[in-house]
């Protein structure tokens, strides 16, 4: 029976190996400091601030020569887990103030404050399969609603707007950030998902939004810190402020969000 | 000189799990164990992992003999097919499986039309994803046996008389046993650790497409110490298929 033993040892080698190379694998989360030199000033930010947040960094960039901007985009609350756990991060701008409070509770930032507003919408495939035309329309269960994950701002909002409408749904699936619900819907897997009318803008030709009045119920506020013990501090400062500044208030406007 | 590097790699993959043990929260185990959203999560992982299992199987072992002993053109080409999903990172295999076999994908929207069967967000999906990511692991593990199992055995089989089909059912079968249960055990802890690919393509719900690995990551956003219990629990499961392996076919 030797060979029997040997073909497994060989097979379960291979395959373990196997095991450990595809077991994981998920966010970046790098950001050395200084190397020669340009300085790079890494900004955790929410999902939903992807588009805003990208451009921004652009024009943070262009008048900061020498400096990059990295960004980690993701729902706020895996976002602030790993800055609670230590990770190398000079900015967090959160999508809700629960989860931008993770971070200061744990003291590892202070006196946030809030840039933007978002409200939900409800996001559909352009031909909209199941005929949404309200927020009831989700509480059929012939529509296929995703909704982000409960811990996640834009779970908590929509549950906010869902029970502010007096309406229970039973949604697909709950995603981790609003990002990813909104792509069930870009691929014409889902009906519909609650994401934030910003989402909606970004993603435009590629779904349709319907507003919904219930939305004024559950907006979100927007809330940015400089990381205490920052790797960049002087840099985190400033990315705070130029958010905070005339020009990055009007590319969040721009961009669907609300004045704070 | 050796010594010192060997060390450093047995602490580089047991601290981890000692950090694991040291911050879980003993005292308060066994009620966090016995909440219904972990035993939900536990039933749907070993129910879908073993699911996945029994259909790689099914599929996994006639594949892994036409490899073994079937000369065809393309057999490299093949084999080497087979084994893309396991250096594959999940999530592409979930973003695959999404575009082929979601709604609007290659093949799902056949599924849909004629059947009106769509798999993602169903529990089904999740077994879809799980056994394409573990089917490689049971293939090669069992291609290996097929291949060390002694052909004269199949041949004398065959020159009394058996077809292919009793040569394979009561002569290669026997002979590779311990390779397909190998090769089974470990489809089935690949299967129950899945978290990409059925993430991407089966979404996440309690209950229904939220096994162990979905709830551990989105637990320690919140309650971090859930995520350890749940982790413990697949560290556990793991421990015990090790256990169960050592005894069965190694020792």
């Amino acid at each position: 029976m030797i060979s029997h033993r040997t073909t497994f040892r060989t097979a379960s080698i291979v395959a373990l190996a196997g095991v450990l190379a595809a077991g994981c694998g998920s966010t970046g989360k790098d950001g050395k400091g200084t190397s020669g030199k340009t300085r790079t000033v890494v900004v955790f930010a929410a999902a939903s601030l992807t588009e805003t947040f990208t451009a921004l960094g652009k024009t943070f960039e262009a008048s900061h020569p020498g400096v990059k901007v990295k960004f980690n985009f993701g729902g706020s609350s895996a976002l602030a887990q790993q800055i609670d756990q230590g990770a190398p991060a000079d900015v967090f701008a959160a999508a809700s103030p629960a989860t931008m409070k993770q971070v200061t509770d744990a003291g590892r930032a202070s006196g946030p404050r809030v840039f933007a507003r978002n409200r939900l919408e409800i996001a559909v495939p352009p031909a909209n399969p199941a005929k949404v035309a309200a927020l009831k329309d989700l509480a059929s269960s012939k529509v296929k609603v995703v909704l982000c994950a409960p811990q996640v701002p834009c779970g908590a909002a929509a549950l906010k707007a869902l029970k502010a409408a007096g309406l229970t749904v039973k949604p697909v699936s709950q995603e981790q950030d609003v990002k990813a619900a909104l792509t069930k819907v870009r691929l014409n897997e889902a009906d519909a998902a609650l994401v934030y009318r910003t989402d909606v803008k970004a993603a435009a030709g590629q779904v349709k939004g319907i507003d919904f009045p219930e939305a004024a119920k559950a907006i979100n506020d927007y809330p940015i810190a400089a990381i205490s013990k920052a790797p960049q501090p002087g840099l985190a400062g400033e990315f705070v402020q130029s958010v905070l500044s005339q020009q990055g208030q009007t590319t969040l406007l721009q961009a669907g969000f609300e004045k704070p | 000189m050796l010594v010192l590097p060997a060390l450093l790699g047995l602490a580089f993959l047991v601290l981890p799990l000692a950090g694991l043990l040291l911050r879980a929260p003993w005292s308060t185990l066994g009620t966090r164990l016995a909440r219904p959203e972990i035993l939900e999560a536990l039933r749907l992982s070993l129910v879908s992992a073993t699911l996945a299992t029994l259909f790689c199987l099914l599929v996994g072992v006639p594949l892994a003999w036409v490899l073994a002993r079937v000369d065809f053109p393309g057999r490299r080409l093949v084999r080497a097919l087979v084994t893309v999903p396991l250096v594959l990172p999940p999530v592409v295999g979930g973003v695959a499986l999404l575009l082929a076999l979601g709604r609007n994908g290659l093949a799902g929207r056949w599924l849909d039309r004629w059947f009106g069967v769509t798999l993602p967000f169903t529990t089904a999906g999740v077994v879809v994803a799980e056994a394409f990511v573990a089917l490689p692991f049971l293939v090669i593990s069992v291609e290996g046996a097929v291949r060390a199992a002694d052909l004269r055995y199949e041949d004398a089989a065959a020159t009394l008389g058996a077809t292919r089909w009793t040569t394979f059912r009561r002569v290669t079968l026997p002979l590779i046993a311990p390779g397909v249960g190998a090769g089974a055990v470990l489809c089935w802890a690949r299967a129950l650790g899945e978290f990409g690919a059925t993430i991407t393509f089966a979404g996440n719900f309690p209950g229904r497409t939220q096994t162990m690995p979905l709830a551990v990551y989105l637990a320690l956003e919140n309650d971090p110490q859930a995520a350890i219990v749940l982790s413990l629990v697949l560290l556990a499961v793991s421990v015990i298929v090790l256990a169960g392996l050592r005894g069965r076919w190694v020792s």
